[in-house]
């Protein structure tokens, strides 16, 4: 009897433990709703969305998030463009050319690239990369989209190319070995069965990918500069909705002031974007999983 | 040239573009660590270990920062490490199907989905404020083992299914109650996939900067932490702030810690590795 009180006390704590993920997400949701609804009452939804200005920290505030989504999306967009031709090929190469010692070999080493800490790939595009490119384009300013974003990719290409290789892998064997039995070559049943094969897989890698870049946060704030400004050019300074977080939590803004608030405007912004992504890329996944099967 | 002769010359290129694209990231890793070892490596002495941070850049140490480090390290993992196989096990053993366990899966991977610096916020509010911790290690602490969460519940996870039912089904033969079972066979036999999991997870911790400086970690400690509850440094934010300088004597200072960083994050995710690999070996069913 005594055991059987015990069993059940010792499954009422890991449940208990199990739970703290929910409350985890329930605070993310709670703190940010709680202070973005109070600066939502002191600046209206409609110029949070339209102004094409953002300046909380100036004598003359304007609260229009945009400059810093198309900060975001532009450094996102440069990342994805660097990471998903290479993460993909890489993929492609791994799965159905690589030898398996090779490929026993080269995956840890290219996961290391995602295991270096982003502050350190910050200084790499701030001191290395961006000098680089201003030898090749003189006009490129100091901080940039371009440098970060290029930086932020080659971060990313693990991340593409390990997703994108499991939905390779996972193509029934029966479909290579029919391409290979009619006389394919491996680029063309690479590219004729396997990736069309794999498309779902390969496109949840992608929108992951997305999710990941946008969320980012040191390389753009290391190297995209400060500046929210509404514009697609990768060569001036920008600021990304991550790098104007910590440029503000960086600060002493007191709390409780409307500029302490609109790091959580901010945030909701973020989080809205990233759950929207990884929720997509789960019904994908969900909706085309035992399609072979 | 034939049909088939263009389409094997293609394959051919295609494999040498594929080893190209292969090598490329890594490649652009060697060119980094090299310049980083060429800027910062004669910078790194017993002094920049040991002294506090300064103004001047020949005078500035890491010691608040690695001391910083640490502590916030220990403090993770005591909070992460228990709460995070605790619920893994949770869900591989004792909640399977039930619609709590669809729920909290379903969650689980929404969390890891979630930017790292939205922790942050969420620390900021509830553990600097909330639970008035004030600026302390044990707030910086606690948010990073939120973050860390997921990672060591999928890897607990993992390593417990990878113990046959038939070791459980023995176990239970023999009289075991259900928690028995899971003590003293499923644990042991799952504790090389979890200690993999958790200096993975560990070694991300060490490495996150955003939700720390959102917590309110400090760029400049003038003290080593003596309590869980003092203010603190932490290695990344302090290459952060000596980035963020321009007198170059600072651009050296962060290359010799990040020299440093990237030792201990490489130590620990070859740890990592090796245990993956030993324990592989050693336990085939």
């Amino acid at each position: 009897m005594k055991k059987r009180r015990l069993e059940y006390f010792i499954e009422l704590i890991l449940k208990a433990c199990a739970v703290v993920t929910i409350l985890t997400t329930i605070g993310i949701i709670w703190v940010l709703l709680s202070e973005s609804l109070t600066f939502f009452k002191e600046v209206s939804i409609k110029d949070f969305l339209t102004d094409t200005e953002w300046t909380p920290l100036f004598a003359k505030k304007h609260f229009g998030i945009l400059p810093l989504i198309s900060g975001t999306l532009l450094t996102t967009f440069i990342a994805v463009c660097v990471a998903l031709p290479l993460g993909l090929v890489i993929a492609i190469y791994l799965s159905q050319y690589a030898p398996k010692r090779f490929r026993k070999i080269i995956k840890p080493l290219l996961e290391v690239l995602a295991a270096v800490p982003t502050v350190v790939y910050g200084f790499f595009a701030l001191m290395v990369v961006t000098p680089f490119l201003q030898n090749l384009i003189p006009n490129m300013a100091g901080f940039n989209a371009l440098s970060a974003g290029i930086v932020m990719g080659i971060m990313i290409i693990p991340f593409v190319s390990s997703l994108s290789e499991d939905a390779l892998q996972a193509v029934p064997k029966s479909l290579k070995n029919a391409a290979y039995g009619l006389g394919s070559t491996r680029f063309q049943t690479s590219f004729r069965v396997m990736v069309p094969a794999a498309s779902s897989g390969i496109i949840v890698s992608v929108i992951l990918a997305f999710s990941r870049a946008i969320g980012e946060t040191m390389i753009v704030a290391i190297a995209a500069g400060q500046q929210p400004r509404l514009t697609a050019n990768p060569l001036v300074p920008i600021e990304t909705i991550t790098a104007y977080i910590v440029q503000v939590a960086k600060g002493d803004v007191p709390h409780g002031t409307l500029e302490y608030r609109t790091i959580f405007a901010a945030g909701i912004t973020l989080f809205v974007f990233t759950f929207i992504l990884n929720n997509i890329s789960f019904w994908i996944r969900k909706k085309y999983r035992e399609q072979y099967d | 040239m034939t049909n088939s002769k263009k389409n094997r010359i293609k394959d051919k290129l295609f494999e040498y573009f594929g080893i190209a694209c292969t090598f490329f990231g890594l490649v652009m890793l060697a060119i980094f660590i090299g310049n980083i070892l060429i800027d910062g490596l004669t910078r790194i002495d017993l002094d920049f270990l040991q002294n506090l941070p300064s103004r001047k850049p020949e005078k500035s140490g890491i010691l608040t920062a690695w001391t910083g480090s640490l502590w916030i390290l220990c403090f993770t993992t005591l909070i992460a490490f228990p709460l995070g196989v605790a619920a893994g096990i949770y869900l591989e053993e004792y909640g399977k199907k039930s619609s709590l366990s669809s729920l909290l899966e379903v969650n689980i991977s929404n969390l890891a989905g979630v930017p790292s610096i939205i922790y942050g916020l969420l620390g900021l509010e509830i553990f600097v404020r909330v639970f008035s911790l004030g600026n302390s290690i044990l707030a910086g602490a606690f948010t990073l083992a939120l973050l860390i969460l997921p990672i060591i519940i999928v890897a607990t996870r993992e390593a417990i299914r990878a113990v046959p039912p038939s070791i459980r089904a023995a176990s239970y033969g023999l009289g075991a109650s259900k928690w028995q079972t899971v003590w003293h066979q499923v644990l042991p036999a799952s504790m090389g996939g979890i200690f993999t999991g958790v200096i993975l997870a560990i070694s991300r911790a060490v490495g996150e900067t955003a939700p720390l400086i959102v917590v309110g970690a400090l760029a400049y400690v003038p003290f080593t932490p003596s309590s869980p509850m003092d203010e603190f440094t932490v290695m990344p934010i302090q290459i952060f702030n000596w980035v963020s300088r321009p007198l170059h004597g600072f651009t050296i200072n962060a290359a010799a810690a990040i020299i440093i960083l990237l030792l201990i994050t490489f130590i620990m995710n070859g740890i990592a590795v090796y245990l993956r690999n030993k324990w592989q070996k050693k336990i085939s069913w």
